[in-house]
């Protein structure tokens, strides 16, 4: 076997990369004319991004460490559908939930209609840091609930012997450990809060993602672009952080099991249970109340089928695109920087990225308010996902089988097509179905780059909001929920399939 | 086909691994490489399968010359391989792994017979236990007719109860297709019983090819004697053929034509003869024994210094610190290695 190098798929890949990296390109090039960058206003934003930020972890810590203690060690019945239903809001959109409490709380709203109990409105930094905490606090749960099954039980049980109370032992033995898996929960949770625009938003809270999209509409390009460099720093310091973050590979071991009475286990469920109605019953109930109330009135199909259109194009675009850029990243150093490339689009929030984009769009004419430019922004924000899923796949092929197919008296090609690429296939729709999924969902850049009168679900949601028809966001709020739980499904069946999965109930 | 392999180098990197190789192999004889991990057989089998490129030296494969300069891939050397763990094809049913490529399906249906997998055709790979996915792997590289077959420890992933079997069943599948076959191994017991040659390697280097009896008997140098069998060494004088030592003289040879009085003669445990003395008699005493079921293994210390094992009848059963009379009963000639 001769080695060959560059390998087949770095000119390609490499391309790749460079177009991966032309966003951020463009933003600096555009931000030349901009005004002071440390106005007062300026200032303004940047504390309520951090603080909003800060909240958002706070919450989702305080929501998901809990709650991972109680799934990975508490023997409860049902412990699969708890973990289920607490994961779920992962899937859904914040701007579903943010839209829903705006409309059902406060004076007027879908609460006191129905019930006639008046309750606070929900806005500004406590709507939008309360709704991030609930569709964030998954990260959470499930990076720290990871951590908490690798642990051996011995170490608390030791603990207790010597005569600590298991919440002491909890705290003093198991948690120190598993510091490193809060850690990367939440500083996902910290890259959600940054790069949504939906929740701010809808709660009229001025962050980043906020500003720049007013200053786009005000056809202020080079403010956007300035803000969205300031934002894109920000996330570059968190992903930074979250580079950091090792988390410690200890021997695993047999998991610490709690048996809890019959009456704490309906405490427990009585505690939880808050969560999951707030997170996922109350934006069902109100889309339901809505679609009883005022059917589906002024909703199209082409709505749908927009999205679903530009969604499949984008899929089998980024699939294509991955499987040579996953086969670079496990061929050589070079090939894995590529890789690293274009998991920059992932890093760069929507708003950004179709501020960018936009940019490039009145550069060339050629592109400008075409379904091309809104494909290539969803291809470069969602393509890390469907080169995760090709790469992941191809990494367990034993590389024996392609040695096997050659002394058979298969050629290089030959061995590819029979037998890497059907191993692969797996891999191939699983991307491409997640890819589909994430752009049936996006709002920010198809806002700002759907063609005149190319109307999508999500950008659908978003005029009835800005025009008040609340009743109208029944029909795509729900189609939007039906994706998101297609979507759930996909991840968890993912997970199982994977075999090192961190939803797997790991029952003994 | 015959194989001949002439000063073959192979290196990872700056790191060599295989260094100055050289053997013939013919007919349908099997060559057994036996030496422990990380001694370079995997090595050599990919390099000669064209898996892994060579750096010097040339492999003859019929009239087909490769070396380093000129690679021929391991598409075109009909060459049929067994890998460690088999490495079938998940995505496709036995039949469609054994047939991988065969426009013609009489050798599938052939070796899918003769070794019992007829039941097994539309299964997938997953579903197989050990043994089968072991015979699914040999009928695959047979049914390819290939005119040279490498096995890559075939049985490593095997429970020990089935080793014995497979390891027939392997040997007469290779007599029956009649080409000549490379086996790695790291078992010296599989080597000897299955082997028509065995190579020892040590350390990237091969220290002895030849047929079983000759490499366990007339071992070229200490590793090979001891890597093969449980080997005590006794010192001694040698001349005109006989060994003289404290456990008695014996008819002896040097190791590799090697020339020296003042000798080290290597004793393997059946070679002694072991009897109870009296507390003041004897050459030694005894420091442990292992009951084996049949026999039993005794490690004696000697009162010159050193220590011999020495195996027995199961039915003499003696403590530690027994006093024992030590006599060399060989026949056959022993081997003997200049004193180090």
């Amino acid at each position: 076997m001769r080695v060959r190098w560059p390998p087949p798929s770095y000119p390609l890949a490499g391309l790749i990369a460079l177009v991966a990296v032309l966003p951020v390109v463009v933003l600096v090039t555009l931000v030349g004319d901009a005004p002071d960058p440390f106005s007062p206003y300026n200032l303004k934003v940047l504390l309520n991004t951090v603080v909003l930020m800060a909240l958002t972890v706070l919450g989702s810590v305080l929501i998901g460490v809990p709650l991972a203690l109680l799934t990975a060690y508490v023997e409860v019945p049902w412990r699969r559908v708890w973990l289920v239903a607490l994961a779920a809001p992962l899937a859904l959109p914040s701007y579903i939930g943010a839209f829903t409490f705006y409309a059902a709380f406060g004076p007027g709203g879908e609460i006191e209609t129905l019930t006639g109990l008046s309750t606070p409105s929900l806005d500004g930094m406590f709507g939008a840091a309360l709704v991030m905490a609930l569709y964030t606090y998954p990260f959470v749960l499930l990076t720290t609930r990871a951590s908490l099954c690798s642990l051996d039980a011995s170490q608390v049980n030791a603990a207790r012997t010597l005569g600590l109370s298991l919440p002491m032992s909890l705290w003093r033995v198991v948690l120190p450990r598993v510091r490193n898996g809060i850690a990367a929960g939440a500083l996902l949770a910290a890259m959600y809060a940054l790069s949504d625009f939906g929740t701010p938003a809808i709660m009229r809270l001025d962050t980043f993602t906020r500003v720049i999209f007013v200053e786009y509409n005000a056809f202020g390009l080079s403010q956007a672009a300035m803000l969205s460099l300031q934002l894109l720093s920000i996330v570059g310091l968190v992903l930074y952080l979250e580079s950091r973050v090792k988390t410690p590979h200890e021997l695993p071991g047999r998991s610490l099991s709690i048996w809890p009475s019959r009456r704490q286990s309906v405490a427990l469920f009585a505690a939880v249970a808050p969560i999951v109605l707030l997170a996922i019953a109350l934006p069902l109930a109100v889309f339901g109340i809505w679609l009883w109330r005022d059917g589906a009135e002024g909703f199209e199909l082409a709505y749908a089928w927009n999205s679903a259109y530009a969604a499949l194009l984008a899929a089998l675009v980024a699939v294509v695109l991955a499987v040579p850029v996953a086969h670079a990243a496990m061929s050589g150093r070079a090939g894995r920087l590529m890789e690293r490339l274009t998991y920059l689009g992932f890093g760069v929030p929507g708003i950004v990225m179709g501020t960018a984009l936009v940019y490039l769009g009145l550069k060339l004419p050629l592109l400008y308010q075409t379904l091309a430019l809104l494909v290539l922004a969803y291809v470069l924000r969602f393509l890390p996902l469907a080169v995760g899923a090709v790469r992941s796949t191809s990494e367990r092929i034993d590389p024996k089988l392609v040695n096997a197919a050659r002394t058979l008296g298969a050629s290089r090609g030959e061995a590819f097509r029979r037998i890497t690429l059907p191993l692969t296939l797996r891999g191939i729709v699983a991307g491409g179905a997640l890819v589909f999924l994430e752009v049936m969902r996006e709002l920010p850049a198809t806002l700002l780059l759907g063609p005149t009168g190319y109307e999508t679900l999500a950008t659908y949601l978003w005029r009835v909001y800005e025009a008040g028809y609340f009743g109208r966001a029944a029909v795509p709020g729900l189609l939007l929920i039906l994706i998101s739980a297609l979507g759930l499904v996909l991840m968890l069946s993912g997970e199982a399939r994977g075999g090192r999965s961190v939803l797997e109930d790991n029952r003994r | 086909m015959k194989l001949e392999v002439r000063d073959l180098g192979v290196s990872y990197g700056a790191t060599p691994v295989v260094r100055d190789l050289n053997f013939t192999l013919d007919g349908d004889d099997i060559l057994m490489l036996v030496g422990p991990t990380g001694c370079g057989k995997t090595t050599i089998l990919q390099a000669v399968a064209g898996l892994v490129p060579i750096e010097c030296g040339q492999i003859q494969l019929g009239d087909r010359r490769i070396g380093a300069a000129d690679h021929v891939p391991p598409e075109k050397r009909h060459i049929g391989m067994v890998f460690q763990d088999f490495a079938l094809f998940p995505h496709l049913s036995v039949a469609q792994n054994i047939g991988f490529r065969l426009s013609n399906q009489a050798p599938v249906n052939h070796w899918l017979n003769r070794l019992g997998l007829e039941p097994l055709r539309e299964a997938r790979p997953e579903r197989l236990s050990g043994g089968q996915k072991q015979r699914v792997a040999l009928a695959r590289a047979l049914a390819h007719e290939p005119s040279l077959m490498l096995l890559d420890e075939p049985l490593s992933s095997l429970d020990a109860s089935l080793k014995d079997v497979v390891r027939w069943e392997i040997r007469d599948a290779l007599k029956e297709a009649g080409v000549p076959a490379i086996w790695v191994t790291h078992d010296q017991a599989e080597a000897l019983s299955v082997g028509d040659q065995v190579g020892v390697l040590n350390a990237g280097r091969l220290q002895q090819v030849a047929p079983p009896e000759h490499c366990f008997g007339r071992p070229a140098n200490r590793f090979v004697a001891g890597f093969l069998g449980e080997a005590s060494f006794v010192p001694g004088q040698f001349g005109g053929g006989v060994a003289k030592t404290a456990l008695g003289s014996a008819p002896a040879m040097m190791a590799d034509s090697d020339v020296a009085t003042e000798v080290d003669l290597l004793v393997r445990p059946d070679d002694l003869e072991l009897t109870q003395a009296s507390a003041s008699q004897g050459q030694g005493e005894i420091s442990w024994s292992r009951y084996e079921g049949g026999t039993r293994l005794y490690r004696v210390a000697l009162d010159e210094g050193g220590s011999v094992r020495v195996r027995v009848n199961h039915e003499q059963s003696l403590p530690p610190g027994q006093r024992v009379v030590l006599r060399i009963n060989a026949t056959e000639p022993l081997t003997a290695f200049p004193r180090a």
